[in-house]
């Protein structure tokens, strides 16, 4: 192979890319042999096996990817401003909006749902880690050796470019010939076992971990929503291993699962993949609806409207997700009887849904509310959700969906579902427990200005491609001639994208800002909140309880503000913690070589990284580490500093 | 470490149960792996192309020897676990070899198997319905080695230090597993073999 096939070559941009990706490198590499901080780094951080620390990484994680997938849709809404603009030629338009779609569900989305469940739900249910520590390090190292295989791809080898859902025939070898549907197979495929490990370590961890007194139905609705969804994962993420696995097989070494001769089945690709990408929905978007929740109801102060209802809507959507595949492909070619099953079924789902909208709005009634930033975000999401779900009825209307069916209409309803429900929430999520992690709070002038242009310019980017739709623009089109008349509406549609990014880009700020300037002077329970997580200090110590908390109602906190329940009635003992290793991150690297051997089929190498990552596990399997014991002295230390210095 | 006396040693610990449970929990993640498999094969079963069908390849014999090896292994893999919960180390050993030692002709049957399709011209490439049939037992006989190694490294932890909480739940869930593979290859002896024979 010669190096101009190995590296993406001719396009300023990538090349751009390139040397800004070597710069940055760079300068995080002397920034940290300048500042001698490469011990802390593998220390504190890379062999962590604390859930906050990994939360947070995914969540940092998530904001790059955030960045990534923002610059391409960027792209994409510039090369659609105008008609026939030439800035991106439709093959490099193909990759983008391909590895956009990707990487904001998969490596952007993911990640922010996984790191709110690891920072939060431990602290919720009363717990010092999940039930396993170090596995839950392999599933981040796992999905970052997966999020830094993708992005290689756009530099080295080129760019998956049959979209997200990677069609067959379009992503086989004969239609797609670059590398890019190979780092698409394998890529997704490690990060999917990551989360597939994570789903089953939250079940453990909130079917057994709870605090004492803490039933099922005490729950707080954030972890109810966690272990649904992990629910969702455990019997989801499998249907993706397969497909991609078939993906694999079929690119690398030429089965037959998806061609279009010898046997093999095109349609069988689409369906493999939905009946992972449905539930996949719904794995993003209940967290948010836990996190919406809890928010509401700490700032309404009001406890949650209708708690058992939002439980068994959130049971029966996950249902419901694994039986509404179908749907994403009315119009190609199942008999009428088939589409009626899975059409009915769809709408079925707006009921459960509705009764949770009624449920928050049933909330806020008579409540006092207050308007921090979280708060703004999950107002806005109730109005502007329900435009997408609304729409989302109207695609599931089977006759209908074929006027709709692969339209900016689509584009504009799974857009107005996923950000105003995944991103607020994620959002919401971050305002609302940054201070419990970090010991202060964002700061709310900037919070609000960002949560304005975000909410309002949201509208204007999207809500036009609604009408572009019905006037019958195809999604994935790289340009459209000024007689179709689509002129007007795209350009309204990428200005509102430039001030969205605009409100984007001030959260970074906003982050940077507040590291700097806002007072460290928080007590622990900065929003007068109502479960467990704010009875603990900011920031959270890291063993999180020094006390194991007896719990008797659903709002634990709020019972001990109000009617004096105490939470805390043990006294001190010494604190059983997982010690860190650093297997984890080294499996990362094996699997990320692993991987990137295979996408090049360079079979020798590979073999080797495959059985290195083997004889990890078995060595894992010999090691005898019981973790260690906190201290009760060092115990009462670390609580007499960090109240001592917060109250 | 609390040890509960009262609960066999492999459950007699806080983590150890939380292993249990959550190995249940992956299996479940199995069956619906192993689902997704046996769907794409009853899909693709028609999808003979130019290559052979399941009645042209599919011999009883090595099926069936397959079937006795691996419902045998169970079985040993059973009684090991019996012999753990009474204490006795030696047999427990015994049958958790001869367990691998069944699970070893197993998979030389089903390599032997797998050469005499790709002999006949049956290879993973020459149809839909052949590249699920060995997706399908690919994937068992994959679980099937990476069993034997896993076992092997709790063989030599149980030999170096005993029944402890720790080698008998490691050991407990691999029966869980090893069990699991049985239920799996039951399916596949009804529903591909037998199915494809008659």
């Amino acid at each position: 192979m010669k190096w101009d096939e190995f590296f993406v070559t001719g396009d300023p941009l990538i090349y751009g890319a390139m040397v800004s990706i070597v710069v940055v490198s760079l300068a995080i590499l002397i920034t940290l042999a300048v500042t001698k901080r490469f011990g802390w780094l593998w220390n504190e951080w890379l062999t962590t096996v604390d859930h906050k620390r990994i939360g947070i990484m995914y969540i940092l994680a998530a904001l790059l990817m955030l960045f990534r997938g923002g610059v391409d849709a960027l792209m994409m809404r510039l090369q659609l401003a105008t008609p026939d603009m030439t800035f991106l030629a439709s093959q490099h338009y193909n990759e983008v909006f391909s590895t956009h779609g990707t990487i904001m569900i998969l490596f952007m989305a993911m990640p922010f749902v996984l790191g709110m469940m690891n920072i939060v739900v431990p602290l919720q249910i009363g717990a010092r880690d999940v039930a396993f520590p170090v596995l839950n390090a392999i599933s981040f190292w796992l999905f970052f050796a997966g999020a830094m295989l993708f992005n290689l791809s756009f530099i080295i080898g080129g760019s998956p470019d049959a979209g997200w859902s990677a069609y067959f025939p379009l992503a086989s070898n004969e239609f797609s010939a670059s590398v890019g549907h190979n780092y698409y197979s394998i890529a997704l495929q490690l990060s999917g076992l990551g989360t597939l490990m994570t789903g089953i370590n939250f079940i453990v961890t909130i079917i057994k971990m709870r605090a004492p007194g803490m039933k099922l139905w005490k729950m707080p609705m954030f972890t109810w929503a966690t272990l649904i969804t992990c629910i969702i994962i455990l019997f989801a993420f499998p249907a993706f291993t397969v497909a991609l696995a078939q993906m694999m097989f079929d690119r690398l070494f030429g089965t037959q699962f998806f061609s279009m001769s010898n046997g093999g089945m095109d349609m069988l690709w689409a369906n493999n993949f939905w009946i992972w990408g449905h539930p996949e929905v719904y794995i993003v978007i209940l967290p948010a609806f836990g996190i919406f929740s809890d928010v509401i109801s700490t700032f309404a102060r009001r406890n949650i409207y209708g708690y058992k209802s939002m439980v068994f809507s959130m049971f029966a959507i996950s249902i419901l997700s694994f039986l509404v595949w179908a749907h994403h492909f009315y119009t190609m070619g199942h008999s009428a009887a088939v589409n009626n099953v899975f059409s009915i079924a769809t709408m079925a789902i707006a009921v459960p849904t509705g009764i949770k909208i009624f449920n928050w709005l049933f909330t806020l009634y008579k409540g006092k509310i207050v308007f921090p930033t979280a708060m703004l975000y999950s107002l806005a999401f109730i109005p502007i959700f329900t435009i997408g779900g609304v729409t989302g009825v109207m695609l599931a209307m089977a006759s209908a969906d074929y006027q709709y069916h692969n339209t900016m209409f689509l584009v504009a309803h799974f857009h107005y579902v996923l950000i105003p429900g995944t991103v607020f929430g994620m959002l919401a999520g971050v305002y609302y427990w940054f201070p419990k992690i970090f010991g202060f709070r964002l700061n709310e002038k900037i919070g609000k200005i960002s949560f304005w242009l975000i909410a309002i310019f949201f509208n204007v980017t999207f809500l036009p491609l609604f009408y572009l739709g019905l006037d019958g623009m195809a999604r994935r089109m790289y340009t459209y001639s000024e007689a179709t008349g689509y002129g007007p509406l795209n350009l309204v549609s990428s200005i509102g994208a430039i001030f969205l990014a605009t409100g984007f880009a001030l959260i970074f700020y906003n982050v940077i800002y507040s590291m700097l300037k806002s007072p460290r002077d928080l007590h622990a329970d900065p929003w007068d909140g109502r479960t467990l997580e704010w009875s603990i200090p900011s920031p959270a110590p890291f063993y999180n309880f020094a006390v194991t908390p007896t719990v008797q109602s659903e709002e634990p906190l709020w019972d001990y503000k109000k009617k004096g329940i105490p939470i805390y009635r043990d006294k001190i003992k010494p604190i059983h913690m997982p010690s860190n290793s650093g297997k984890p991150v080294i499996m990362g690297v094996l699997f990320f070589l692993w991987g990137f051997c295979m996408v090049f089929s360079w079979w020798i190498p590979s073999i080797i990284f495959g059985a290195a990552v083997f004889i990890v596990m078995a060595t894992r399997s010999f090691e005898r580490d019981d973790g260690y014991h906190v201290p009760v002295d060092e115990v009462i230390a670390t609580e007499n500093m960090l109240r001592g210095e917060n109250q | 470490m609390k040890v509960d006396t009262s609960l066999p040693l492999e459950y007699s610990t806080e983590e150890n149960r939380l292993k249990i449970f959550g190995f249940w929990l992956f299996l479940g993640a199995e069956i619906a792996l192993f689902s997704m498999l046996f769907g794409t094969y009853f899909t693709l079963l028609n999808g003979t192309g130019n290559g052979p069908t399941a009645q042209e390849i599919f011999e009883l014999k090595p099926v069936i020897v397959e079937t006795l090896v691996l419902l045998t292994s169970s079985f040993t893999c059973g009684l090991a676990v019996h012999s753990m919960r009474l204490n006795f180390k030696k047999p427990m050993m015994t049958f958790f070899i001869i367990t691998m030692c069944l699970g070893l002709v197993f998979l030389g049957v089903e390599i032997l198997e797998f050469v005499t399709y790709i002999g006949e011209g049956a290879t993973m490439q020459t149809s839909g319905f052949l590249s699920s049939l060995f997706m399908l037992l690919g994937t068992h006989g994959a679980h099937v080695t990476f069993g034997l190694f896993w076992g092997l490294c709790i063989l030599i932890q149980v030999v170096r230090e005993g029944f402890t909480a720790r080698t008998a739940n490691k050991f407990f869930i691999y029966s869980l597993y090893w069990h699991f593979l049985d239920v799996v290859w039951i399916f596949i002896f009804s529903f591909v073999y037998l199915k494809g024979m008659i």
